[in-house]
């Protein structure tokens, strides 16, 4: 069960500041400000205004912390507290983390690099000038140990770092441990803070992300037949999720339940798709059938709509392919035309997105789609949130590695099981 | 309309079916600075033969620790596909080493194999940490357009997964866990949840490969690392001059099968079977909670349904920094009683390889079970006073070994211990 939400996301800090932009069909990408990226080819980033101080952090902590950290920390914070679940009460052995991250503490390695190395000249770099949190910015575990620490977890903790899909994975984890009986609660989410210079040019090389620099707040236009490559974003979301019974016996407020999870890969290439969608269709069925669902209950899709050329007719073809006919009924959006995408983190942000529009009943549209790629012929939700009767939603992701991911998360009571799920 | 589940038997959102039989260990694949291949490491271990010496990956004069373990005359050639030399980092050449390794030994042929039902888990550490380093240093000294177009798939931690999965057509679930020294056993645990979600056969352990200049200068920050320059007293874990470990590259790939799955294809040797496995996290720095290293072992112990007494052997963490050890000492003192059952460390020949080491003493422990021989300690003379355990010490130990316990922690407060069955020792767990 998925009793608190928090998210750190562009556009704004917070759950519902999150939630009002996509519902609004507004877009936060814009020209990168946290670096210039002057003589870059994308030139362009879904950026959070986040202030570390204004969202409560300490000076210790903000000097320790990688921005990915601060995120995580930050959005767990909102988590918990939207939860309502008394950590503090719990027992810290029955308290599990499962954070995702693509490309960990990447921003402070790269400034601390381009400090030792002075700019690059010196591949035997100067150790003197470590600071004392540099190895845990080598380290991708810290952003789980950051997590743990706030809410003083001592079960369970891990790091999963599956590319872009590893927000799907680290909630998928987190499921299974509670499912297997080794946490009671768990704090499961992603966070990526991937906006600086290295991982900028190395989207580049291989024209990944949109040059389409002229006008950032409509360059992510996924299923667009305009669409030119992906915007990168930023930003981080948290789950408080508990086993069924307890949830319901602490009377918790429930965002819903998720009832099923798989993942698949396509061992075919580590950044190129096969156009038919196999093992991500191959995901979505395997999923929907450990929640003992037909897949015409799928009632909305949040798409992993990168806004690549391979990756939306790949995936559209992943719909229909797992859900027949009914792929052409059910609305499909991609919120990456309005928060960018974040790479490891923007799965548990989705999957975020899909809570809350479960709770709220809504759709978020997908923005910036005024031309469908022939090739995309589904109900993409284009410009403008839609009121819809949602008991269950499908989440997928797709990454590099050829990682495929589904999720499905029913509101709570919606589905009839006997047996216990989370 | 509400929807109604398609079935009423009892759910799990991720594909658990009932816990039926442990899993089995059918190949190893061991790229180690005792050696490529697992005998050649194994008769390093036992003869006590040392890999520490003056690092060669790069001039390490100007760094206060220039001593590390790496992985001898290891040449990519041979080993990996030449395109995937250029493509991926040093630590993704050993994996895919380590897997072709591993799947050899095991007499698997993955086209053979149901594609779905065969998955791919590792542990990573850091990453393409070489890799990155010199990708940087194209970006700083000249201009983006310098940043070559595998960084995108060399630098991030999924790379070995990835290229594992790709190379062997491996297209079940993939995964990846970053839980810095401990991610080795973690990884082995995440292989059984895979199996018991149907998985048939996972590829699964770790290599690391963070020996560039970068890498060793972010090492140093922990202060954990020994400056000590003699390579025969530099890493000493236990021992009353313990002064910091020694970092090392290299680790191993295991394959883990679903006990009957490799009964249906007529595996050959089994190494041994996967009982127990636990993971949780000590309490943060300040904290007046205690460390959660004897709980961690006593929850693996309850998963393989085993007394402290039927445990034959531990293959410690053995940090090498006192009060690390001193900890480890006293939770197992704690579980198994003062120097209850034999404790060993063969790490100390190899440097801790972060992410590949812990899987690498997995792999350690099967070779144990099957020789039934404890390899010793090398380096440390005895334990420092006051740490009630049976660290063995000088030589290799005849003894009759039906489990092992291997316990891994990692830089923040990850603990993690796996339980390891004889194949043929045991009752059906």
């Amino acid at each position: 069960m998925v009793t608190g939400v928090g998210v750190v996301a562009p556009g704004g800090v917070g759950r519902e500041a999150f939630w009002k932009l996509l519902s609004d069909g507004r877009t936060a990408t814009r020209r990168i400000s946290l670096f210039d990226p002057t003589g870059f080819r994308s030139r362009m980033a879904a950026e959070a205004d986040f202030d570390p101080v204004a969202a409560g952090l300490t000076p210790r902590q903000i000097r320790r912390m990688d921005r990915a950290a601060q995120f995580a920390v930050v959005s767990a914070r909102e988590a918990v507290e939207d939860s309502g679940y008394d950590f503090a009460a719990a027992d810290p052995a029955r308290t599990g983390v499962s954070i995702g991250s693509a490309v960990g503490c990447t921003m402070g390695l790269e400034e601390e690099y381009v400090l030792l190395s002075d700019a690059g000249k010196h591949w035997l770099v100067d150790h003197t000038y470590g600071v004392p949190h540099l190895y845990g910015y080598m380290v991708p575990s810290t952003l789980a140990v950051e997590v743990a620490w706030e809410v003083g977890a001592e079960g369970p903790v891990a790091l999963i770092s599956t590319g872009c899909t590893s927000g799907l994975d680290s909630i998928g984890h987190g499921v299974q441990l509670i499912e297997e009986g080794s946490s009671d609660v768990v704090l499961a989410g992603a966070t990526d803070a991937p906006l600086s210079p290295i991982t900028s040019a190395c989207f580049d090389a291989i024209k990944a992300t949109s040059p389409n620099n002229d006008d950032p707040e409509h360059a992510s236009r996924p299923f667009d037949a305009e669409r030119d490559g992906f915007v990168l974003g930023e930003g981080a979301a948290v789950l408080v999720l508990e086993e069924k019974a307890a949830a319901e016996a602490r009377g918790a407020r429930i965002y819903g339940e998720i009832v099923g999870y798989a993942g698949r890969s396509n061992a075919f290439h580590m950044t190129g798709l096969k156009a038919n969608g196999r093992e991500m269709a191959e995901a979505i069925r395997v999923c929907l059938n450990r929640a003992r669902l037909d897949p015409t209950a799928v009632d909305y899709i949040n798409a992993h709509g990168s806004g690549t050329k391979q990756n939306d007719r790949h995936e559209t073809a992943a719909f229909k392919r797992s859900l027949g006919e009914h792929a052409y009924r059910v609305p499909v959006s991609s919120i990456k035309s309005m928060v960018g995408h974040s790479l490891g983190a923007i799965g548990s942000i989705e999957v975020a997105a899909c809570a809350l529009a479960l709770d709220r009943q809504v759709v978020p549209p997908t923005a910036n789609l005024h031309n469908a790629d022939p090739e995309c012929d589904l109900d993409y939700v284009p410009r403008t949130a839609r009121e819809h009767a949602m008991d269950v939603v499908l989440s997928v992701g797709s990454g590099f590695g050829g990682f495929q991911s589904a999720t499905v998360l029913a509101r709570a009571g919606a589905v009839a099981y006997e047996g216990a799920a989370v | 309309m509400s929807p109604t589940a398609t079935s009423t038997a009892p759910v799990s959102a991720t594909g658990v079916t009932n816990p039926t039989r442990a899993p089995v260990i059918t190949g190893l694949g061991v790229l180690a600075p005792t050696g490529i291949g697992t005998e050649e490491h194994w008769r390093s271990v036992l003869a006590g033969r040392s890999a520490i010496d003056r690092i060669t990956l790069f001039d390490p004069a100007p760094y206060p620790v220039r001593l590390a373990g790496q992985v001898p005359g290891f040449v990519a050639k041979g080993r990996v596909p030449s395109r995937l030399i250029q493509q991926t980092d040093r630590w993704t050449h050993l994996g895919l080493a380590a897997a072709e390794a591993a799947i050899a030994d095991a007499g698997v042929i993955p086209a053979e194999l149901p594609e779905y039902e065969m998955a791919v888990v590792t542990s990573s550490s850091s990453g393409g940490t070489e890799f990155g380093q010199h990708e940087m240093e194209n970006l700083y000294q000249h201009a983006p357009d310098w940043v070559g177009a595998y960084q995108s798939i060399a630098w991030f931690y999924a790379a070995t997964t990835g290229q594992i999965s790709i190379r062997h057509g491996m297209r079940g679930p993939c995964g990846v866990l970053c839980c810095e020294q401990a991610g080795g056993l973690d990884a082995i645990g995440q292989a059984r949840r895979l199996i018991r979600t149907g998985a048939k056969l996972v590829m699964t352990g770790g290599t690391d490969a963070s020996l560039c200049p970068y890498g060793l200068t972010a090492q140093l920050t922990t202060g954990q690392l020994s400056t000590v320059q003699d390579p025969a007293r530099a890493y000493l874990p236990f021992d009353a001059d313990a002064s910091g470990y020694l970092p090392g590259e290299g680790g191993a790939l295991l394959v883990v099968e679903d006990a009957e799955a490799a009964e249906a294809r007529g595996a050959g040797q089994l190494y041994g079977r996967v009982l127990g496995y636990a993971a949780a996290f000590d309490p943060p720095p300040g904290s007046d909670r205690g460390p959660v290293l004897a709980r961690t072992v006593r929850t693996a112990l309850a998963d393989a349904r085993l007394d402290a007494a039927e445990v034959d052997v531990v293959f410690a963490d053995a940090l090498g920094v006192p009060e690390a050890d001193r900890a480890e000492a006293e939770a197992l003192a704690e579980v198994f009683g003062p120097r209850g059952v034999p404790v060993t460390a063969p790490k100390t020949l190899t440097g801790r390889l972060y992410g590949g080491g812990a899987a690498l003493d997995v792999a350690t422990a099967l070779l144990a079970l099957r020789d039934q021989v404890v390899p010793h300690t090398a380096g440390p003379a005895a334990p420092a006073p006051g740490y009630e355990i049976d660290l063995v010490l000088g030589e290799p130990r005849q003894a009759g070994l039906r489990t092992a316990l291997v316990v891994a922690r990692g830089h923040g407060g990850f603990n993690a211990a796996l339980v390891l069955g004889h194949p043929h020792g045991q009752p059906e767990n």
